[in-house]
């Protein structure tokens, strides 16, 4: 009953992000068949499913990596436009990829500020201030990371990965997507980030959360939208539904009485 | 940034020896420290060689070293860019190429051309010579960078393609006719006599050198203290400072060391009215000009490389292309510049190696491609891209010409000189490649 109240007030919102329809192929294989999902603005949405379900290519065309093959994006309920990652980066749109994306070669400073350098006023690089930005931003989220000379390939997974989380937050994201952001974290920096997530939530940032972690999913994620081959099995508040029924879902593509089913949920 | 540093200690670094921690706090890299020692070698060799075998050192006089200086400046000013197709994953076999296209149709249009209009030896003939050159070398370099960038040839293809196109292209320019003499200001940008810049030029140049070096430290000193970085130790600047110097002072003086030849102090005394004293008249060469624009070129590269934006996004697409894309690098747009600088770099060295010549000839610039890359990889860019410095290659420049010219000076045969030649990059890679993993 509650739930269903909530669901009517949600809808009246306009979305931060809606994703319909979305398509790509590579070659023959459907890696996101017709998916649709939304993110509300200080909503957590966490995305499930099996390896290879297609997660990270549907956030990918988000975040401007992949062109789509169909389907519409829309920002802030208009049609955006996003055909490459400085397009998505214009609406705000920030990205933990779950390969990194990190330039190994480069200090983390660098890395942080790759493609939005700071720079003196004579047009050249500011490494000092990128550094000693680097170094405050680093402090929030990795308190005993120290190796700012060196070049990121020469950091632990963890290290790289907090790098990588603290490029998405340094621009004033709008809308964040976070791709396993905690898989090689230890447990002090995973519960670090999941402070960070709160936080951000609070500033009225909308995130999209990949992970595998179904725990982690549901402590931190206001709905969770489940894909499998490529389609989405459909999407739940996680408070209306539990986590095996979501397990369910993920595995057998069953969609639960509190879930609205989407296109690939298992026809019974 | 670009380069494995040395200078921050991990977690693990406890013990280190004197000559460890000196290093660490000067910042000098051991790599270049090896070629340098490298280079002291090869000039050692040639030197004893010469005195045991000949008779005598021809390779460490004025003259010799003044002439290395002169022929390292093509080769070098194009390897500065080599250094950055190479980082970004690319190669660019067409340079030498280019060059001889670029130099065939600046003869033409300064012997052909240009009279035509301006009357021969107008002065602004060499101006837009050049300027018509760089031109030039720059479409090409562009044109082979969008085949690359934007129709996703690779590189490797696009340039050797280049290298037959442009070399069969220089020969049709003026149907394999050697264009002789060029324009007589366009010649002295070749070096020679007239075209160094004397005693006392040579003295200010250094002079300015000095005083660049000596700023450039204190500026980087003055930036970090801003945010209060650790800081080198004052003696560690003082050293720098010195040896730069020392350095400065020590080539300006071998420069200023190597005097006019006889007739050709005789013809410009008889010129200007001199009368030439007993002993015979001194008048220096000083620093040549080609020396002087490859100097700029290494600055001004190396600035490009480490303090801007586009170096920035050069070693980030060498390290992840993937990356570099995602974090909104335009990186088909690079690729394209990075090809472009690249043939503007060949249009530089194209006007030095004309004007050296004092004249064009279709056969200009041949294998010259090879002596740029081998430069750029002894230098210590890595072919697997993400590394690499525009000085390393510069001074792989130096070691590949002190290697050919020392052994035309010693005497031997054209055949030995390519076996050696060849021998040597591939045993200075192996040698990287030994020390690369020594740092990891
Ligand atoms: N660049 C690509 N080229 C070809 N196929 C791809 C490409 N990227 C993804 N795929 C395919 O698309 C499908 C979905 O992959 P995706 O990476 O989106 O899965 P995922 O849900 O993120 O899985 P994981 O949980 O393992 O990260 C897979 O079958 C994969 O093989
Ligand atoms: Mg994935």
């Amino acid at each position: 009953m509650n739930a269903t109240a909530e669901n009517i007030q949600t809808e009246t919102r306009t979305p931060l992000v809606e994703m319909r329809d979305i398509s790509i192929a590579f070659g023959g294989i459907k890696a996101v068949d017709h998916a649709s999902v939304s993110l509300y603005p200080g909503e957590v949405v966490g995305l499930l499913g099996h390896n290879g379900a297609g997660k990270s290519t549907l956030i990918k065309i988000l975040s401007g990596a992949y062109p789509r093959d169909g389907g519409s994006i829309m920002i802030n309920g208009e049609e955006a436009n996003i055909n490459n990652p400085r397009d998505a980066k214009s609406y705000g749109i920030e990205t933990i990829y779950q390969t990194l994306a990190l330039a190994d070669n480069v200090d983390a400073a660098a890395n942080l500020f790759l493609g939005r350098e700071l720079l003196t006023p004579w047009g050249t690089l500011d490494d000092a201030a990128m550094e000693a930005a680097a170094r405050k931003v680093m402090g929030r989220l990795n308190p005993n990371f120290r190796r700012f000379k060196e070049p990121v390939k020469a950091l632990s997974g963890g290290q790289r990965q907090s790098v990588a989380i603290a490029r998405a937050i340094l621009f004033n994201a709008r809308i964040l997507i976070m791709d396993e952001p905690t898989a090689a974290l230890g447990p002090q920096e995973t519960a670090q980030v999941g402070e960070l997530i709160k936080e951000l939530k609070k500033d009225g940032i909308g995130i999209f959360l990949i992970s595998h972690d179904i725990h982690d999913v549901f402590d931190l994620a206001d709905r969770v939208t489940v894909m499998k081959n490529g389609q989405v099995v459909g999407s739940a508040r996680t408070t209306d539904v539990t986590k095996d029924e979501v397990l369910g879902m993920i595995i057998l593509g069953k969609c639960p009485p509190g879930a609205v089913p989407g296109p690939g949920a298992a026809r019974l | 940034m670009n380069q494995i540093s040395q200078t921050s200690a991990g977690p693990g670094l406890v013990e280190e020896g004197a000559v460890r921690r000196f290093l660490r706090a000067t910042e000098i890299d051991t790599r270049m420290l090896g070629m340098f020692g490298a280079l002291i070698l090869i000039w050692m060799g040639f030197q004893i060689y010469g005195i045991v075998y000949n008779g005598n050192g021809a390779f460490l006089t004025y003259r010799n070293l003044w002439n290395l200086s002169v022929q390292t400046s093509s080769i070098a000013v194009m390897a500065t860019g080599m250094v950055l197709i190479i980082v970004t994953r690319h190669i660019d076999l067409s340079v030498g190429s280019v060059l001889g296209i670029t130099a065939m149709l600046m003869g033409v249009f300064q012997v052909w051309v240009l009279p035509q209009y301006l009357g021969l030896g107008h002065p602004m003939i060499w101006v837009l010579t050049v300027l018509f050159g760089l031109a030039v070398g720059t479409l090409i370099g562009a044109f082979h960078g969008v085949l690359i960038a934007y129709l996703q040839i690779p590189s490797f293809i696009v340039t050797l393609g280049g290298l037959l196109v442009w070399r069969g292209a220089a020969w049709w320019v003026a149907r394999g006719e050697t264009i002789s003499p060029v324009d007589a200001n366009f010649a002295l940008i070749g070096g020679g006599p007239y075209g160094s810049i004397g005693y006392w030029g040579t003295w200010f140049v250094a002079l300015l050198g000095c005083v660049a070096v000596v700023l450039m430290l204190a500026s980087g000193r003055r930036q970090r203290a801003r945010f209060g970085f650790p800081l080198r130790p004052v003696w560690a600047e003082v050293f720098l400072a010195a040896i730069s110097a020392a350095l400065i002072v020590g080539a300006a003086f071998i420069a200023n060391e190597y005097f006019w030849p006889v007739g050709i102090v005789k013809q410009y005394a008889a010129a200007n009215n001199i009368t030439i004293p007993e002993g015979g008249l001194n008048i220096s060469h000083g620093f040549a000009i080609p020396v002087l624009i490859a100097a700029f070129v290494c600055i001004a590269m190396t600035f490009l490389a480490t303090r801007t934006r586009f170096g920035r996004y050069v070693f980030a697409i060498g390290g992840n292309p993937e990356a570099a894309e995602l974090a909104g690098i335009n990186t088909k747009r690079m690729t394209m510049l990075i090809f472009a600088l690249m043939g503007f770099l060949v249009g530089i060295s194209a006007t030095i190696s004309s004007a050296r010549l004092n004249s064009a000839t279709n056969a200009l610039g041949q294998f010259d491609e090879l002596y740029v890359i081998a430069a750029t990889v002894i230098g210590g860019t890595s072919l697997a891209g993400g590394m690499g410095t525009i000085y390393g290659a510069m001074l792989g420049a130096v070691v590949m010409q002190s290697l050919q010219s020392g052994m035309v000076l010693v005497g031997f045969d054209s055949a030995v000189q390519q076996m050696v030649v060849g021998g040597v990059l591939v045993v200075a890679v192996w040698l990287d490649t030994i020390y690369q993993r020594r740092v990891k």
